[in-house]
């Protein structure tokens, strides 16, 4: 669905390529001159306090929101910041929302089929039937996210932490090339928040990951580079230790 | 692939209401035409019509609950859909009077020659034939909610706003459809129709294949519906009512979905107006009120919205209601009944008389779950 005109020469290896991107609302700069880049196989951790940007540079990547200026460069050639959230979501950007936002009047199993990597067209899903590969991709997630028993119970009767299991297994079923997680453990007990942990290392070994999160300890158990955002941009970043020890980064965030 | 599209998702409540429009198309023309007018057996000629402007409404509510059940679009205009697809069938009915109108012009309707015109205005062309304009029928309520959708929802214009561009929609074709010189007849509509495919509209056999004609318009429209919301697509748009924006995230281009509900929407509506104006013999512009399509979303609200079969049921007994109110003592209070109606059934029953009935009967065999049914979330 993207025009040719979007596709320039490869620029960049990255997979995502952020540069001077800056983006204000009524006045108030809620991204200044952020510049990021994923690598492709890439998991980022990206921290920071309140009101640092990071869902802000998350509705970036996904079109919802269009940047003042600056570049948003996907795969090395597409120019994010000229598609719509749904051309994006079909060039393979995925996306978990900080509040767990699944279709509460479908079942699990019709979630994930919503969610399954297929042709988006009007004709398409009208005359749409399952087809067994298919079928069996739907009952591998449901295995994965552990909810395959309870398959036929509408989304909106899980729990909080299954809500945001289904809505990583919707992810997992959009196979896309690039996920952006935003605080996947908020909520979650911590034996669910180990465990969340170990599924998106799995997801890491064949995707592109960004996680945005508050628990220190659940970045520590992912083992990442880590970026620090601090009033729209990038104030560090390295592995976590070497970032917790820089004296600007106690300062605004963790020593707070 | 059409055939498995269209009787797939047929659940047991569907087929009862399949089995009762046809058992109907059947057995009410046989009552009006072969039992004699004693018997207790007979039905008049004039209540065989009157049931038949209760299935045409029918129609209209299961084309609302499509966009407003399932989509979350509540449109408060269509009516408008409605009554242009009554324009066009009144078109062509007044094409068939031919000379013997008052002012015996063979042309010219007698509201033209009134207005001293000497020819047929260009959109007049095509409507003396009968295939030209049941496609009109289609066509032109499915345009206007095609390029009325088209800026609407690509504009992502939702919730009340759009409802109330709708609205605003249907009072302007109100307004224009009342000039004269539009060359719809005015305030006084279309009326005076003598034939339809060469019969006479007034004739009890007409009466009674309108009639017939018009359950089987509706067992259709059940059944394109029907096939929609089971389908895949079906699945998209509940989830565009419950979570647009999370939608737009997987993928899919909302506004192409809305619009091709809304889109097939207008048309079933237009072909419950077609169906209509040749029962009632008469089209004129308060058929645009916008009061009608606020009365359309109380059938819907009073049925089930969300269940298509509750939607039709809610606009039969709503217009049962009316009929019995309006015709004794009571008429002046209708609009305060029909008011307080809607207030109690949003207040007591939010899921309508079927969603209630529903979950009565699930709450009775209780070890089998509920079926997962696709109920609304909160009204818009």
């Amino acid at each position: 669905m993207s025009q040719p005109a979007n596709q320039s020469p490869v620029l960049t290896s990255s997979l995502l390529y952020l540069d001077g991107v800056s983006v204000s609302f009524d006045g108030f700069k809620a991204i200044r001159g952020l510049s990021l880049t994923i690598e492709p196989g890439e998991m980022r951790a990206i921290i920071g306090p309140n009101g640092a940007g990071k869902t802000t540079m998350m509705d970036i990547i996904t079109g919802k929101t269009k940047p003042d200026e600056g570049v948003v460069m996907f795969g090395g050639s597409v120019d994010l910041t000229r598609l719509d959230e749904a051309a994006i979501a079909n060039l393979g950007i995925g996306r978990k929302f900080q509040k767990p936002t699944v279709f509460d009047f479908h079942t699990i199993e019709d979630n994930i089929l919503l969610a399954l990597k297929s042709q988006r067209t009007v004709a398409k899903t009208l005359f749409w039937k399952t087809e067994t590969p298919q079928q069996k991709r739907i009952d591998e997630i449901l295995g994965i996210i552990k909810l395959g028993d309870a398959r036929n119970r509408l989304a909106g009767s899980l729990s909080h932490g299954q809500k945001q299991w289904l809505e990583i297994g919707m992810l997992l079923a959009q196979d896309p090339k690039l996920l952006l997680v935003d605080e996947p453990a908020a909520g979650m007990t911590d034996g669910e928040t180990a465990e969340t942990a170990v599924l998106l290392k799995e997801i890491a070994r064949d995707h592109s990951v960004i996680v945005v999160e508050h628990d220190m300890g659940f970045i520590r158990e992912l083992g990442v580079k880590v970026t620090v955002l601090h009033e729209g941009s990038v104030l560090a970043e390295g592995p976590l230790d070497q970032v917790s020890a820089n004296e600007r980064v106690v300062e605004v965030y963790l020593g707070r | 692939m059409i055939t498995r599209f269209l009787i797939s998702g047929l659940d047991k409540r569907g087929l009862i209401f399949l089995a009762i429009l046809a058992g109907l198309a059947v057995l009410v023309p046989l009552a009006n035409l072969l039992i004699p007018p004693g018997s207790p057996f007979h039905i008049p000629t004039s209540t065989m019509s009157l049931w038949g402007k209760y299935l045409c409404y029918a129609l209209l509510a299961l084309s609302l609950d499509l966009v407003w059940g399932y989509c979350g679009i509540l449109s408060l205009g269509h009516g408008a859909f409605f009554a242009l697809g009554g324009y066009a069938m009144g078109m062509y009915l007044m094409r068939q009077i031919g000379s013997r109108g008052v002012y015996g012009n063979p042309i010219l309707p007698d509201f033209m020659v009134f207005l001293n015109w000497s020819e047929l205005p260009w959109y007049w062309y095509g409507f003396s034939s009968f295939p030209f304009a049941m496609l009109m029928v289609l066509l032109v309520p499915g345009l206007l909610a095609f390029v009325f959708g088209w800026f609407a929802f690509r504009s992502r214009v939702t919730g009340v706003y759009l409802s109330i561009i709708t609205q605003a929609l249907t009072y302007a074709l109100l307004l224009a459809f009342f000039r004269n010189d539009m060359g719809f007849g005015g305030n006084n509509g279309l009326t005076d129709f003598k034939d339809i495919l060469g019969f006479n509209v007034q004739a009890q056999t007409t009466r009674a294949a309108l009639f017939a004609m018009t359950c089987v318009m509706l067992i259709a429209g059940f059944l394109i519906a029907r096939g929609i919301v089971d389908s895949k697509l079906g699945k998209v748009v509940i989830a565009i009512r419950d979570a647009e924006s999370r939608t737009r995230f997987l993928g899919y281009r909302v506004d192409r979905f809305k619009l091709f509900v809304f889109t097939v929407s207008a048309c079933m509506a237009g072909v419950a107006g077609a169906l209509y104006v040749p029962q009632v013999g008469i089209i004129n512009p308060s058929e645009f009120a916008p009061a009608n399509s606020i009365e359309t979303v109380i059938w819907v609200a009073v049925g089930g919205r969300g269940t298509l079969v509750g939607a039709a049921l809610g606009a039969v007994v709503v217009n049962y209601a009316k009929t019995i109110f309006t015709s004794g003592f009571m008429a002046p209070y209708w609009l305060f009944a029909l008011g307080a109606l809607f207030v109690l059934v949003t207040l007591f029953l939010p899921k309508g008389i079927l969603g209630t009935a529903q979950d009565l009967w699930a709450k009775r065999r209780k070890p089998e779950p509920a079926a997962p049914v696709a109920e609304p979330a909160a009204a818009e």
